[in-house]
């Protein structure tokens, strides 16, 4: 097997695995990081976004080898319950999900709009979340926590 | 002169009644901890805090104490299914009451060793003090009072205006985890020693596994065991990765018989009405002062069947030691999910355990319990290793229990003034009901799959007692003279269906507001005053009213731009909701916003209740707009979210929600209580903007054309 490096969460990370290995089932199976959720396999829901330089990406339909040397960026390396990004704070603030099994690949995908877009409109938010899909009808909630964490992010 | 009725002998509240042991509900740690253990699970609903807020108020104690236990056969209080939007209304009424119990055998025990009375104790996050600083708390008397007694009836909880918590939007007490990635979903959770299982399913309906070649799949790496049980196969991995692949290479060679015939998608109604059915008058009403009928409308409306398509595939494990199993599900029920693996694997209940782990959000029987039947026969496989099973999405799609097509008709006699004298609904559908655990027959789906296969459960209908199912919201809430209603189940069952949110609610409401608005109109009288004056209870009008004033009912006529109007109580007796829907467009509709006023007695968590409610209207714009389960005559085509979609974010309307409080009036859940009113307000205004009536769901661009040439 050959060995890819890739560059997780901020840590040098190596993996020895197919290259043609979706990046999912690496990043849920052997590094154990479930923060990204498999909705379809089929990039068509955005449960498994993760930020590959700097654009969200469904982790399903990215393979490994795709990857290498790059910066790959999942929810848990977003920020942390002590150390909270700014999102993570607003989603909190709107209560901005139900279920929450599409919000990982959503906070992800606004992460993405925020470092292209720091001040986006709400029509902006909606695009840029518009292939992820929830079922759970939070997406008003979601636009708002957006909005919220851009103001945020702008008045520091 | 007539004695006054004595008042009735107090009551437990139901499920404190099937469950009394107080123990099996609360428990106090020495460490300062409360647990709570109910019955009723976590499914996107926000229950698990709603219980603690109303625990935390009666017990008097901060919520930060309050550990919520998932439910487990092995200890919780059976509680039945999480369903049906009864858990606030369940749950919440026990806990209340178990918990105010609880609160006065602590007082009493405190008054005891202290020595004073119970009317100058107060306590304070579980601190019971007195005069002269005397004090002890829950957490010292724990492990002195035993709660392993009977819940008494008569247990007085606080007044309304005495709670701290409950009405107010206390946060989530899941949102963190779900924010941060801390694995609280069942798809995250691992067990040492787990493999991973895959189940082959045919792609024809109903089609049978007639010969199956192994070869390919024994090759590949890391495979641990193919498991074959007459038509049901499937495979267990040391991987996902090497599940997957052996799943693939096992469908290669796989043969299969032909399925069985699906109906003719372009002709439900058809369809439906020329099925052997079970036919019950659900309800009659006669004038007492008959009024002569000057012209009758006849009106047929349709829904789709509809999928659950929850964002995750349905997920479980199962661990065999000996001839003991244990299971972890996303179940809505697990004790009722227990009675059916007993029934599928013949042992006794005893030598199954059931434990609750959240899933994704879940709108009804999904197939949480047909795949932990799969891990469970897969893992028999396994020699004691736990084997995690996940769906595929297109089985998901596919395989699921759907929402049940219907058919409705209703016959409005209008007088002389336009005004209707007599009503007639019929209603042609499967039953939206097959659970596990009611039944002589297990409803899981691999039990017709195994080698002595158990038949297919043909889908009822609840008692309209319980809410009814097919003819859930038949019954019109309007003071009309005289109706008859019809709900006319099928005994054949093609496609398979079973609950998902309302039953038989949308389609009725739907109906019923839809022929409202059509002779309100063509009397020339404005729809909210024909609804209120139809009415004779002051929540339903409130609601009416209220979502009218915040919409501004009704606003200018501007070309393009259409406003209607929806009104339901929630199974006749639970929520009451009513929406003012704006839409725009022509062939393309969009929603551009949704008005709601909603009454569900006490809010325990207001923004709970909102959640709920703005997560209904969406959802079921989704259903009105764009969803429908596609199938030919051999199989459903709808095998993605390319097939089957749903609304995005940017066609998401926005929505408003003014919640009527009333405190004093026990709570109700709020879960269902938008898809009958948002979907009857989208179709009526969808006339006010173009001046079709749409009768068929879902509402699309080519319905839209077609009825507007129609009317050209």
């Amino acid at each position: 097997m050959p060995r890819i490096q890739f560059h997780l969460n901020g840590v040098e990370t190596n993996v020895d695995a197919d290259p043609d290995s979706s990046l999912l089932s690496i990043l849920r199976g052997p590094l154990g990081v479930t923060g990204p959720h498999f909705g379809c396999g089929a990039n068509e829901c955005g449960a498994c976004n993760v930020i590959v330089g700097d654009h969200a990406v469904a982790a399903c339909d990215t393979p490994l080898w795709s990857v290498a040397d790059k910066d790959v960026t999942t929810i848990e390396g977003l920020g942390s319950a002590e150390n909270p990004h700014p999102l993570q704070r607003a989603f909190i603030a709107e209560q901005a999900l139900q279920c929450g099994y599409c919000v990982s690949g959503i906070l992800i995908s606004a992460a993405a709009l925020l470092m292209q877009n720091p001040k986006p409109t709400g029509d902006d938010v909606k695009a840029a979340l518009d292939r992820n899909l929830c079922r759970c009808g939070s997406q008003n909630r979601m636009v708002r926590a957006v909005l919220r964490a851009a103001d945020e992010m702008a008045a520091r | 002169m007539t004695k006054p009725e004595p008042s009735p002998a107090p009551k437990l509240p139901v499920s404190l009644a099937a469950n009394p042991v107080l123990s099996s509900w609360v428990h106090f740690s020495p460490e300062g901890h409360v647990t709570l253990s109910p019955g009723k699970v976590e499914i996107g609903q926000g229950i698990v805090t709603a219980l603690a807020q109303i625990a935390a108020d009666e017990l008097d104690v901060d919520i930060g104490r309050v550990r919520m236990v998932r439910a487990s056969t092995a200890a919780s209080p059976n509680e039945g299914v999480t369903s049906g939007s009864l858990s606030v209304q369940q749950s919440g009424r026990a806990v209340r009451h178990a918990c105010a119990e609880i609160r006065q055998i602590f007082l009493t025990a405190a008054s005891d060793q202290l020595g004073v009375g119970i009317d100058v104790l107060e306590i304070k996050d579980g601190t019971i003090s007195g005069p002269g600083n005397i004090r002890t708390s829950y957490w010292e008397l724990a492990d002195k009072i035993s709660l392993d007694r009977e819940a008494t009836p008569g247990a007085t909880p606080k007044k309304s205006t005495q709670r701290a918590l409950a009405g107010n939007s206390v946060q989530r007490l899941d949102i963190p985890d779900k924010v941060f990635a801390h694995p609280r979903f069942i798809h995250d959770a691992t067990l040492p020693g787990m493999l991973h299982g895959r189940v082959m399913r045919p792609e024809l309906s109903g089609a049978k596994l007639t010969g199956l070649n192994e070869a390919g799949a024994r090759a590949v790496p890391r495979l641990v065991a193919i498991v074959r049980d007459g038509h049901f196969a499937g495979v267990v991995s040391e991987t996902e990765d090497s599940a997957e692949a052996a799943l693939k290479a096992l469908r290669k060679g796989a043969a299969w018989s032909s399925g069985e015939t699906l109906p003719d998608e372009s002709g439900l109604a058809e369809f439906l009405k020329a099925q052997p059915v079970e036919s019950t008058v659900i309800d009659k009403k006669t004038a007492s002062t008959p009024v002569e009928t000057k012209r009758t409308i006849r009106r047929q409306y349709t829904r789709p069947y509809i999928a659950h398509a929850s964002i995750a595939p349905s997920c479980a494990m199962a661990q065999w030691s000996g001839d003991r199993v244990h299971v972890w599900t996303h179940s809505q029920g697990v004790y009722l999910l227990r009675t059916d693996l007993a029934l599928v694997l013949k042992l006794p209940i005893e030598n199954i355990t059931v434990e609750h782990l959240e899933g994704a959000g879940c709108y009804g029987h999904n197939p949480a319990d047909d795949v932990a039947l799969d891990a469970v026969l897969l893992a028999k496989a396994a020699g004691g290793r736990p084997v995690r099973v996940q769906w595929s999405r297109a089985d998901e799609m596919t395989h699921a229990p759907f929402g049940a097509a219907m058919a409705i008709e209703i016959e409005a006699d209008l007088d002389a003034q336009g005004d209707i004298v007599n009503w007639r609904h019929s209603i042609w559908s499967n039953g939206h009901a097959a659970r596990p655990g009611r039944a002589e027959l297990p409803a899981l789906l691999a039990g017709t799959e195994i080698a002595n296969p158990f038949p297919r459960m043909i889908s009822r209908n609840p008692p309209q007692a319980n809410g009814g199912g097919a003819d859930r919201n038949s019954i019109p809430l309007y003071d009309l003279p005289s109706w008859q209603i019809v709900s006319h189940r099928l005994t054949t069952m093609p496609i398979r269906t079973s609950a998902l949110r309302t039953l038989g609610g949308q389609g009725n409401v739907f109906a019923i507001e839809s022929v409202l608005d059509e002779v309100a109109y063509e009397r020339g009288e404005d729809p909210v005053a024909f609804r209120l004056r139809h009415l004779t209870d002051e929540r339903a009008k409130d609601v009416i009213r209220a979502a009218a004033g915040r919409a501004s009912w009704k606003p200018d006529k501007r070309a393009g731009i259409g406003y209607g109007i929806g009104f339901g109580r929630y199974k006749n007796t639970g929520a009451y909701c009513a929406v003012v829907a704006e839409i725009e467009g022509a062939e393309d509709i969009r929603v551009r916003r949704l008005t709601l006023a909603v009454d569900v007695g006490e809010a325990i968590n207001p923004d709970g209740v909102i959640n709920q409610i703005e997560g209904g209207a969406i959802q079921a714009t989704s259903w009105v707009l764009k969803e429908r389960v596609r199938f030919d005559r051999q199989r459903i085509t709808s095998t993605s979210w390319t097939d089957y979609p749903i609304l995005r974010f940017s066609e998401v309307p926005e929505v408003e929600v003014e919640l009527i409080q009333r405190p004093d009036i026990d709570p109700v859940g709020a879960g269902e209580a938008a898809h009958g009113p948002v979907t009857a307000a989208i179709a009526n205004a969808v006339f006010d903007a173009l001046a079709v009536r749409i009768r068929d769901l879902p509402i699309t661009r080519e319905r839209l054309i077609a009825a507007m040439e129609l009317n050209s």
